[in-house]
């Protein structure tokens, strides 16, 4: 018999033969609750591991011990897709030996599909581990749903770990990850916390001004005529995003129209609109509550998708080239569209693409849904401070004043005018805003480059200096 | 903006207005006695916002504006910024102004 259950993370992480400077990847579908991250730093810090990189898919305010192994040198280098909390202050300390690199969600699987990102050993947190190996996402305590952001490390990876808290004596109900691609099983207490799994505004808003934006945009994609049957749709799960969804599915309902897909982060208000029939299928790449994990494990037409597949400009097609429409956050959005959800107005690093850029290259329609001002601060700047998504792939801004459309897309403007939309040029969106607001100071840069910002495609499109 | 003309009001008491809710802010004024104000000061002022660095000089000019109008002297002037706009900001000193007159009734 062959067995490959390590007893110990120390022994798992000793089969995988680390040495310093190496490369140890994380995916992020614990979320805020994920355990395994700071659990494997810690282990590295006593085997007295030297300048490792992390490469992890994001990182969230529970990974503060992520901050400590960089400041102690255990970690020099951290390659991933989105950051919030203590990591990203201590990246704004300058604690990382090298830059950060900021991936995108299809930008991270294409580099590691390509070789560009070479992972030595994965670390799968894996909710239940069959008796052979196989990962599934759907049981277990810690159940998150998919595992799609930790397939391309499953694939590439030299060492494949997978961290469980639940064996299973039988096959799952869906297999996210095939046994034949992981090298070592570890059993620990516990993966992971499920309040924190399910992190994020799951409510459609009740704020006014966020219902007016959230209807605007959802007559702006029934204004460009993409409501018609086979209609792919994406957005966060935002309270805003959530209410413009429901304005869609109200106008689905009317007008009998069928789509093809969801995609994306999936809640349970995605779910309900599979169930009720209005789309064909869901694709999904992250779950982001409990009815969502209920729903992947039951549902025949809610499909687990890999990240490449989700995003990856490597595959000869991905699930977001068909999206019709998808709605998008902005911390600013510039004169010429170019769209910042990496920094704050203070240049404050406060997230990360994510699947930002890469679905508004995908959709036909990629729509930036945004308060005129937050907190006093005009959303429309001349500059952003730090470019996440190009502005030739953003088509329009929709505020509770209206919206504005690139000037690539003419006839997209037009449209939205014949349906009675209010449309203004974007600097005149940032003339109002100012005319209530007042001219911000703007924050000083830093002078010290603390992570480089890497477009879908591989190439370099900004830097963040703090 | 113009408010009615404001008869010149002594601070009697602390007051407050306004909330910590986005997009408002908490002011709140103390009497000062004179010993308490340095040298050529007649008000004091204190800012603290999220948009400090944005916002900072234009909301303390405000504060002071409103006092100026008001006529007021020796007073601190405690303000806590959630993002509020200059009229919501003027809105705010002023309804803590009133409140902080002496006379009972709510302004």
């Amino acid at each position: 018999m062959r067995e490959k259950t390590a007893a110990t993370l120390r022994q798992a992480m000793e089969a995988a033969h680390l040495e310093d400077g190496m490369t140890i990847s994380f995916h992020h579908h614990l979320r805020n609750g994920d355990f395994v991250l700071d659990m494997v730093l810690r282990e590295a810090e006593a085997m007295g591991l030297k300048g490792l990189r992390v490469a992890a898919s994001s990182v969230f305010p529970c990974h503060g011990r992520l901050a400590r192994a960089a400041e102690r040198g255990v970690v020099a280098g951290l390659d991933t897709n989105y950051m919030s909390g203590p990591v990203a202050a201590a990246v704004a300390r300058g604690a990382f030996a090298e830059p950060v690199r900021f991936r995108t969600h299809g930008g991270r699987p294409r580099a590691i599909d390509a070789g560009e990102l070479h992972i030595d050993a994965a670390f799968i947190a894996a909710p239940a581990v069959d008796p052979l190996g196989n990962l599934s996402g759907v049981e277990g305590p810690s159940a998150c749903g998919s595992l799609g952001y930790a397939m391309a490390d499953a694939a590439h990876a030299d060492t494949v770990i997978a961290v469980t808290d639940h064996f299973l004596d039988h096959s799952p109900e869906r297999i996210s990850i095939d046994h034949g691609q992981v090298d070592v099983v570890v059993k620990v207490d516990r993966i992971g916390d499920p309040a924190g799994i399910v992190s994020g505004t799951t409510k459609v808003t009740r704020d006014p001004v966020g219902l007016v934006i959230a209807e605007y945009a959802a007559r702006a994609i029934e204004a460009a005529g993409l409501l018609r049957d086979g209609f792919c749709f994406q957005t966060g799960a935002g309270g805003a995003s959530l209410a413009a969804a429901s304005f869609v599915r109200e106008r689905m309902r009317e007008q009998g129209v069928r789509g093809r897909f969801l995609l994306g982060g999936i809640t349970g208000y995605f779910v309900d609109m599979l169930e009720e029939g209005l789309f064909e299928d869901i694709y999904d790449v992250q779950c982001f509550d409990l009815a969502a994990v209920r729903s992947i494990r039951e549902n025949a037409h809610h499909h687990e998708i890999s990240a490449s597949d989700y995003a990856s400009v490597g595959r000869k097609r991905c699930y977001v080239d068909d999206l019709g429409a998808v709605l998008l956050g902005a911390t600013e959005i510039d004169l010429d569209f170019n769209v910042n959800v990496h920094t704050d107005s203070n240049g404050v690093i406060i997230g990360g693409s994510g699947g930002h850029s890469d679905a508004a290259a995908g959709a036909e329609m990629a729509i930036i849904v945004a308060p005129l001002l937050r907190a006093r601060l005009p959303i429309v700047v001349d500059r952003v401070r730090t470019v996440s998504t190009p502005g030739r792939t953003v088509d329009a801004l929709v505020t509770e004043y209206g919206a504005a459309v690139n000037p690539a897309r003419p006839e997209l403007a037009q449209r939205l005018r014949d349906f009675g939309l209010p449309v203004f040029e974007i600097a005149e969106l940032r003339r109002k805003a100012l005319a209530m607001a007042g001219e911000p100071v703007r924050a000083p840069q830093g002078e010290r480059e603390v992570a480089v910002v890497e477009y879908r495609d591989g190439t370099i499109i900004d830097r963040i200096m703090a | 903006m113009r408010i009615a003309k404001p008869t010149v009001q002594p601070i009697v008491k602390p007051s407050m207005a306004g909330s910590l809710e986005s997009n408002d802010c908490l002011v709140s004024l103390h009497p000062l006695a004179k010993e308490e104000l340095r040298e050529g000061e007649e008000v004091r002022v204190e800012v603290d916002s999220i948009v400090q660095i944005q916002f900072g000089a234009q909301i303390e000019a405000t504060a002071r504006d409103v006092l100026a109008r008001f006529g007021l002297t020796r007073v601190l002037v405690r303000i806590q910024d959630k993002g509020a706009l200059d009229c919501t900001l003027r809105a705010r000193l002023e309804a803590a102004v009133l409140r902080a007159g002496g006379d009972d009734h709510e302004a």
